[in-house]
């Protein structure tokens, strides 16, 4: 056994028993991290030394009989969409390459405080769109569980280094699927709490009304904790919600008996892989074993949510990726002459395939003539999606689905067809749409042994009750104590 | 058909910078004047993943003027994008209000020479300045400042109710003394703080349908607005009269060849791809919040205005320079309470203490003696203790030092002579040296009685009573 195969807790147990220091631990995932992630690739950048630095404090801290909080010491990865002060921050575009931020993002402040030391930056999907993070401007991330495989996006490099032990849990941002997916295909937990949870300051914004920051860990129980550091309101983010932060473990041992569970119709359709539907089906199966009521809900207006969400976030993105200009920060074009070649070159230069797609498609959905026909559209149909959860969530107590509508997929399969990539997040993105929480907990592997992931999504602010009705399934089964074959 | 068979119809939208300490959306200062840059954060630079947390004093402020301009005051406002790019414009979006602006629907009346007139207010919004691009920096470079980035402004938009440019030009002036007395805003056109464009177009005479309009910019003196219109007009008519069409068009204000020029054409015009501001959530104004900020309104610069004639019975003249900053006003009242002739107040106010307040250029809140002590000292004049002359003196000298008149009266030996005895001998010692003189006058030439007056003044050193020596003189010539 090696201190990389502990979870967060187990080892924050150790860190407090004195039977490991936190150096040692962050000393050893530095050595998982040069050991397979030249397999893995799911890191841009390793901060050793400040990694270390954080981890000695932590241990002095200790000594003193003073830890930060029940994490202290615990470390820990951040997919490259956080700022973080004096460390190079890319969200995996060649735009931002050099670009070291002068500040925190306020997660990133509440995990220092919280004595957690960072051992580095994780891929991503260029600005966060994709679903496979093969449009990183660097380089994709691999799958530890198949290597010629994705781990899924945008998180992937997030999801690939807990699932390959590099880091013992992970910070991720879920824009429509980007936490939950990579979870699924890597078999590990991922929870992308309520908008307005986790602060956005400090968070490179893809769609400012669908982002939100999540923990990915490896147990349920560890993202319960690291939810508990991030989780509270923040006075620079005026999306940020008041709502109480709960205990996020009270309750994880409760069991799901006398629970209703909803199983959407819309979520189990055609097009779903076989063996991701009967590992979710056996998933319902075991729910009802264990004392909850599966209730058949609908959600009519599930159809619209992949429409409605190619209208909304792109259009966002739009605007929120004008700022990348060459003037202030980031690439400037060299070969720049005027200004108009600034802006021309630079983003010619600087932004990716999917990025400049998404640019042009809500530009287009923003222009006048089209605005209502499109993203005004969009937005009322939004407002659809969320009565259709509102509904449902007056007959039962969760919403069970797939996350994935199918197990990780070849690097490269699917990179010329945009459109099929898209359908990867199908059922992931109306979440997003409503603002709701939702969590993706190991429910498997498929015959070849690739993770499938389960899906349950919860009311505002129920994170608690989500992280419960995960704990009941992963009490039941070993996938947690898997590890990947690298 | 000549230019006087054209109606001009003109609309203005004014930008107003806010008062407030800091920025709108950060907590940078809003000082003018610093160091390039140097009133900057990373949420004002448009860094990745900062957000905007809106000043609540802005959103005040805003509250404040609608009601002063009798707007309807929405409960519920929405912030929105307004996306374009420019190196001064840091995030590539303005952060601005669209179609649920905080105001609407209110007025603000002027003066015209046909009597009062009414001009609508169409909308009042918040949004916040861009930085500043300076172009002739050298070396054939463009630099940028963003200290006014993220400085609050208001823009106000007027309905196109003005008719020519002498209405808009007293639209603008009482809008801004409006904002001075709200202290929302300093009024300041030449440092841009306060800044105006005008929406103009011509139609014949009795028509109803408004003419192709032209948006006209960088108008940053009352004299260059009316200069710019009045251009405009003429510009428009005679593009219709040799039978061609105005374009719908952004125009710059040539201050050197007193032109507008075209600056971009509709077609030019960008794109903004307005949409609701999603890192803001709707602005809500409660009803309390709105009666707690009518009920502190100050009053008015108009209703001021009309209640300094009626009050204090002072010619329009007088009233309009008195009411038009609220410290002046304020001080005016003030005295007004220690000294009852308000037409010799008045005078006093527009004479004496306005040169000296401008020539010291000393601020009014910094005077150094009290209402109760200029009442004093002209209640001095008005006894004959001391010459009006002399007052002067004395107010020059309460002015610098702060001592009360009476001291001021008594160091300086500024008494005024009325000892009709004392006078009579300085008379009689006059008249016996210019014998000649008296010749003259008695011949006829009464322009000499001014000489003998000055002759008595100068040995007296001005503090013979005026009146008495002119009333001996006048009784020793025999007339």
């Amino acid at each position: 056994m090696q201190l990389t195969d502990l979870t967060m807790l187990e080892l924050a147990a150790k860190l407090a028993a004195g039977e490991a220091s936190s150096e040692e631990a962050t000393r050893a995932s530095l050595a998982r991290i040069q050991q397979v992630d030249p397999k893995v690739r799911a890191f841009l950048r390793v901060d050793e030394a400040g990694a270390l630095a954080a981890a000695r404090a932590s241990d002095a801290r200790r000594k003193s009989g003073s830890p930060a909080s029940a994490l202290d010491g615990v470390p820990l990865g951040l997919k490259d969409i956080f700022l973080t002060e004096g460390v190079e921050t890319t969200a995996g575009s060649r735009i931002l390459e050099g670009f070291v931020p002068p500040y925190d993002a306020t997660v990133v402040r509440l995990l220092k405080e919280a004595g957690l030391p960072l051992v580095g930056k994780l891929n991503m999907d260029e600005f966060a769109m994709g679903s496979s993070n093969e449009s990183s401007a660097f380089f994709p991330s691999h799958n530890p569980w198949d290597v010629a495989r994705t781990p899924g996006g945008s998180s992937g490099g997030s999801a690939a280094a807990v699932a390959a032990r590099e880091v013992f849990g992970a910070l991720g941002t879920d824009t429509g699927g980007s936490i939950r997916q990579p979870a699924a295909l890597t078999n590990t937990v991922g929870l992308k709490p309520t908008y307005g949870r986790v602060s956005r300051f400090g968070v490179i914004a893809f769609a400012s009304s669908l982002d939100q920051p999540g923990p990915m860990t490896r147990t349920v129980a560890d993202a319960a904790a690291l939810l508990q550091v991030i989780a509270r309101p923040d006075a620079q983010d005026a999306t940020s919600a008041d709502a109480p932060v709960p205990d996020y473990s009270a309750d994880l041992e409760a069991g799901v008996r006398g629970l209703k569970l909803g199983v959407p119709r819309e979520y189990f359709t055609e097009g779903m892989d076989p063996e991701v539907e009967a590992a979710v089906r056996e998933a319902l199966r075991e729910y009802e074993r264990l004392g909850a009521t599966l209730v058949d809900v609908s959600l009519p207006h599930t159809k619209y949510a992949l429409a409605t969400y190619y209208l909304i976030a792109p259009a966002e993105a739009s605007s929120n990726l004008a700022r990348y200009d060459g003037v202030r920060f980031g690439l400037r074009a060299k070969d720049a002459r005027s200004l108009r070649d600034v802006y021309a070159l630079t983003r010619e230069q600087g932004f990716g395939a999917e990025v400049k797609r998404r640019i042009m498609l809500g530009t287009f959905a923003l222009s006048s003539g089209y605005y209502d026909a499109h993203y005004l559209r969009a937005q009322k149909v939004r407002t659809l999606i969320r009565e259709d959860f509102t509904r449902a969530f007056q007959q039962v107590d969760a919403l069970l689905s797939p996350t994935s509508p199918v197990p990780a997929f070849k690097l490269g399969e699917k990179v010329e067809d945009p459109l099929s990539m898209y359908l990867m997040d199908i059922y992931t993105l109306p979440c997003n749409l409503a603002g709701l929480p939702g969590l993706s907990v190991p429910c498997g592997f498929t015959k070849a042994g690739l993770p499938v992931g389960l899906q349950i999504l919860g009311r505002p602010f129920d994170e608690a009750g989500l992280l419960r009705i995960a704990r009941a399934y992963e009490r039941e089964h070993d996938f947690f104590h898997r590890s990947a074959p690298l | 058909m000549p230019v006087s068979d054209f109606q001009p119809v003109i609309g203005l939208e004014v930008h107003a910078q806010l008062l407030t300490q800091s920025k709108i959306f950060c907590g940078c200062s809003t000082a003018f004047g610093a160091e390039p840059n140097r009133n900057t954060c990373p949420v004002c630079l448009g860094m990745p993943g900062v957000l905007p947390v809106l000043n609540q004093r802005v959103a005040e402020f805003a509250v404040r003027t609608g009601l002063a301009l009798e707007c309807t005051i929405r409960p519920t406002s929405v912030w929105s994008r307004k996306n374009y790019f420019y190196p001064d414009l840091p995030k590539g979006y303005q952060i601005t209000q669209f179609d649920q602006p905080i105001c609407e629907h209110g007025r603000l009346v002027i003066d015209t020479p046909q009597g009062e007139k009414s001009i609508r207010i169409l909308r009042i919004h918040m949004e916040e300045d861009a930085g500043k691009s300076v172009h002739d920096a050298g070396g054939g470079q463009s630099l940028v400042d963003l200290n006014r980035a993220g400085v609050p402004l208001l823009e106000i938009v007027s309905q196109p109710d003005l008719r020519d440019a002498d209405e808009a030009v007293e639209y603008l002036k009482a809008m801004r003394d409006v904002l001075v007395y709200l202290g929302v805003n300093d009024g300041n056109l030449e440092e841009g703080s306060f800044r105006c464009d005008a929406n103009v177009s011509v139609m014949p005479k009795g028509s109803t349908t408004f003419g192709q309009r032209c948006e006209l910019k960088n108008l940053n003196s009352f004299r260059f607005l009316k200069q710019a219109i009045e251009y405009e007009i003429a510009r428009q008519v005679d593009v219709i009269e040799s039978g061609g069409k105005v374009v719908q068009e952004t125009r710059l204000w040539d201050v050197n060849k007193g032109v507008t020029r075209s600056m971009r054409s509709k077609e030019e015009a960008h794109d903004y791809r307005y949409f609701p501001e999603p890192d803001l959530p709707p602005l809500h104004v409660s009803a309390e919040a709105i009666d707690a900020a009518a009920k502190a309104l100050p009053e008015l610069p108009r209703a001021k205005l009309q209640r300094f004639t009626r009050q204090y019975g002072l010619p329009a003249y007088d009233a309009r320079i008195l009411t038009a900053e609220r410290p002046l006003a304020d001080y005016f009242e003030a005295c007004a309470g220690h000294y009852k002739d308000y037409k010799k107040l008045s005078n006093w106010f527009l004479g004496e203490l306005m040169r000296l307040l401008k020539e010291e250029g000393t601020p009014l809140s910094a005077l150094r003696f009290t209402p109760a002590q200029l009442g004093e000292l002209l209640g001095a004049v008005d006894q004959g203790m001391v010459s009006a002359n002399a007052g002067k003196d004395v107010l020059g000298e309460m002015f610098r030092t702060g001592k009360a008149p009476s001291d001021i009266i008594a160091e300086k030996g500024l008494a005024q002579v009325s000892d009709t005895g004392a006078i009579e001998a300085v008379v009689d010692d006059i008249l016996a040296k210019n014998a000649g003189e008296i010749e003259k006058y008695r011949a006829g030439k009464k322009q000499v009685f001014g000489f003998f007056v000055g002759q008595v003044m100068r040995a007296m050193k001005g503090k013979g009573n005026p009146a008495l020596v002119n009333e001996l003189l006048k009784k020793k010539l025999g007339d």
